[in-house]
């Protein structure tokens, strides 16, 4: 369904170069979750950026998005745009980013399927109520009236799903569609985007900062470390045995519930590096327990694990993981 | 009630609350925000406050502070009833207890370097000796992981989010308080400076000899800091226990969920679709009896009738429900 080859993105800043996305490469099949973890700042965003030909227009794209069968990058500005309507759908952090402050929920659904989907204003009010209803919204009839002030963050975000499910996508990205919520209405989101994707057998790119999110709920997972995938595997392939550094100090970090309280957290010191200034050696090795002087001199490619599906960017792979964070 | 829990030591508590209500007027109607909460934090003791956005956290904080001016009740800090004091014994009181809040950049002053927003409390208390302000900005910078002569002469929009929460922990610290009230402190952060602040609030408790009462919507979270947690739900306590018996036996079926909600990172655990239906009804005009029923799967008509009061299901555990879960 997707497939990213080599994509490169870069923005020019007063400081310098800063290669936000560094040659990644990625698929997803159609009726498969891919889950990117990674921290605040690592290139989740711009790589789902350069996905949907959304990046700011200084930025420097390099590489081919295939998308159904098509390079994206090689279309004309005016398809592009019928593809993010219909084919491709994204749900941002931020519901009010995709939402429109002045126009009632009813609008915003109806115009969106009246454009894409040319039905008639009849059925696309129809279609409307089912999506709220679908999308887990009580009374939906009388919701189209409001606007989107007038909701919870939640119900904002329920909102901003159905308008990115309206036209039946074939791919959808969430970038962090539930970092802004609380703990209980995450769960709810998470449930609603999982059940649609399968009952629309679509593609989904699940971004977070949190591996507790992609553990139930991907198919494979892509840990992004300073613009580079650092490891990618099947997701019980990752949680079984965790090969980059990174990826097991990201899960050592999350509070265990079944930790005593005033347990210390083993934390990731410092920040990742500073992306116009890139390092020589690997991007980890200012912060990584495991570092040996290899790892400041020389970059390490990624390399198969045990299968060719199971990648990881390291020198010194973990070894032996007992599945939970040591 | 209250009255029946005994603190873990024999002293008095710090900070005891008793049947506190806030409300505010919203055109002719009113939003019951916090209605009849009783809690008391024994001195250097942590208390978790958990519960979804909009039930009354932030208010209970600011009204325990008085900030905002209870509706009724008490607030007895070190014995001495904060709501019927005035101008500057109020003032003088307050300085034993600050506040840090979710949003750490926008809590910070974008055009004050951070030198003096560190040092504006000093200013307030009348600290007038320069190099003594000066000394104590240093110190509490460098307590909380910061180097002085590095930051002081930048301003805030030069940090990164980790590093703001980090700035307005040195500025509560700076004038030595009792208690600090953690207004969800971590939940704009994500999972690697979490556990790094997590961490450096553990730290201060210990060196500076400090109470907290530690406000978040995430269990997990509150548990990793907290010796006892408080449930709220709707502005009224639902559940109050020691954070390991209240994991591994909550009485109440919102704490129930709440775990329930929690994102395991093990993809063997598969998260369960069950009770997290529904979003907190309108503070503007709660349910009868329990609040939380139009929410809970144990329900019945006594639930709509009564309103359940806390009362001591196992050693310092309380709950408030007609049903509990043990
Ligand atoms: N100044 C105000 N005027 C009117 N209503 C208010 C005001 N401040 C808060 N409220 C309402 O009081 C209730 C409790 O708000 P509060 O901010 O304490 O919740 P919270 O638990 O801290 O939520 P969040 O996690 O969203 O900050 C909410 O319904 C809120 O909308
Ligand atoms: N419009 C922009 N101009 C310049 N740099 C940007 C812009 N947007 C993001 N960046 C930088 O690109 C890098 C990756 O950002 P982003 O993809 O937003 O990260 P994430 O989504 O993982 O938080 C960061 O260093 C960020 O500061
Ligand atoms: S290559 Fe070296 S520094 Fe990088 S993650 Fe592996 S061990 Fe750590
Ligand atoms: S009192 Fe009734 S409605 Fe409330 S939590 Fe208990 S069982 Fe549920
Ligand atoms: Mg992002
Ligand atoms: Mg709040």
């Amino acid at each position: 369904m997707l497939s990213v080859e080599n994509v490169a993105v870069e923005l020019p800043t007063p400081r310098g170069n800063l290669r936000a996305v560094d040659h990644v490469n990625l698929t997803v099949g159609a009726g498969r979750t891919l889950g990117v973890v990674g921290e605040s700042g690592c290139g989740k965003t711009m790589l789902s950026r350069a996905i949907l030909q959304l990046l700011p227009k200084k930025a420097k794209l390099s590489g081919r998005v295939m998308f159904d069968g098509q390079d994206l990058l090689q279309l004309s500005p005016e398809k592009l745009r019928k593809l993010r309507g219909r084919s491709l759908a994204v749900v941002f952090q931020d519901p009010m980013t995709s939402l429109n402050p002045v126009l009632t929920i009813g609008t915003q659904l109806i115009e969106t399927l009246q454009e894409h989907l040319e039905l008639d204003q009849a059925t696309a009010t129809k279609r409307s109520v089912e999506l709220l209803a679908a999308v887990g919204i009580p009374a939906p009839e009388q919701r189209l009236t409001q606007y989107p002030h007038q909701l919870s963050g939640g119900m904002r975000q329920r909102v901003a799903i159905a308008i990115a499910l309206s036209c039946e996508p074939k791919l959808l990205i969430a970038d962090e569609p539930t970092t802004a919520l609380d703990v209980t209405i995450q769960a709810q989101i998470l449930d609603l985007l999982a059940r649609e994707q399968r009952r629309r057998h679509m593609a989904m790119i699940l971004i977070t900062h949190d591996l507790g999110v992609v553990a139930g709920r991907t198919d494979e997972v892509a840990v992004m470390y300073a613009g580079r995938v650092v490891e990618r595997a099947p997701t019980p392939a990752l949680f079984k045995k965790m090969r980059m550094p990174y990826t097991e100090a990201l899960l050592a970090a999350l509070p265990r519930i079944d930790a005593a309280p005033h347990t210390p957290l083993p934390a990731i010191s410092g920040r990742p590096p500073d992306p116009t200034r890139p390092l020589k050696g690997c991007s980890f090795s200012p912060r990584c327990r495991y570092a040996v002087a290899r790892c400041h001199a020389e970059k390490p490619d990624l390399a198969e694990a045990e299968t060719p599906a199971h990648q990881y960017a390291c020198f010194h792979p973990i070894e032996n993981h007992a599945g939970a964070a040591a | 009630m209250m009255q029946q829990y005994q603190p873990a030591t024999s002293h008095a508590p710090l900070l005891e609350v008793d049947n506190l209500v806030v409300e505010y007027p919203v055109g002719a109607r009113t939003v019951h925000a916090v209605s009849g909460v009783s809690l008391q934090i024994a001195r250097g003791e942590t208390l978790g406050l958990v519960g979804e956005s909009g039930c009354g956290k932030s208010t209970l904080g600011r009204a325990v502070l008085q900030l905002r001016r209870p509706t009724s009740g008490k607030v007895l800090f070190d014995g001495q009833d904060l709501t019927a004091m005035q101008g500057d014994t109020l003032r003088l009181m307050r300085r034993r207890v600050q506040l840090i809040f979710q949003d750490p950049i926008a809590s910070l002053n974008p055009r004050r370097r951070i030198g003096d927003i560190v040092a504006e409390p000093l200013m307030i208390a009348g600290v007038k000796d320069p190099a003594k302000r000066k000394q104590l900005v240093d110190e509490v910078l460098a307590a909380v992981g910061l180097d002085p002569a590095l930051v002081v002469g930048r301003l805030p929009h030069e940090f990164s989010g980790g590093q703001c929460q980090r700035i307005c922990i040195a500025r509560a610290l700076v004038l030595n308080p009792e208690f600090i009230i953690c207004d969800e402190p971590v939940s704009a952060l994500d999972v690697s400076i979490r556990a790094q602040i997590l961490n450096l609030l553990e730290e201060m408790k210990s060196r500076f000899g400090l109470t907290l009462l530690f406000i978040a919507h995430d269990l997990a979270v509150v548990k990793a800091v907290s010796d006892r947690v408080a449930v709220m739900y709707l502005g009224r306590l639902c559940e109050v226990g020691p954070s390991e018996q209240l994991f591994a036996k909550p009485a109440h079926p919102y704490t129930a969920l709440l775990i329930e909600a929690i994102p395991v990172p093990d993809p063997d655990v598969r998260p369960t679709e069950t009770v997290r239906v529904g979003e907190p009804p309108s503070p503007i005009a709660p349910p009868s009896g329990c609040r939380f029923r139009t929410r809970c799967p144990r329900a019945d008509a006594r639930c709509s009738a009564e309103m359940p009061e806390l009362r001591v299901v196992a050693p310092g555990q309380l709950v408030a429900c007609h049903h509990p879960l043990i």
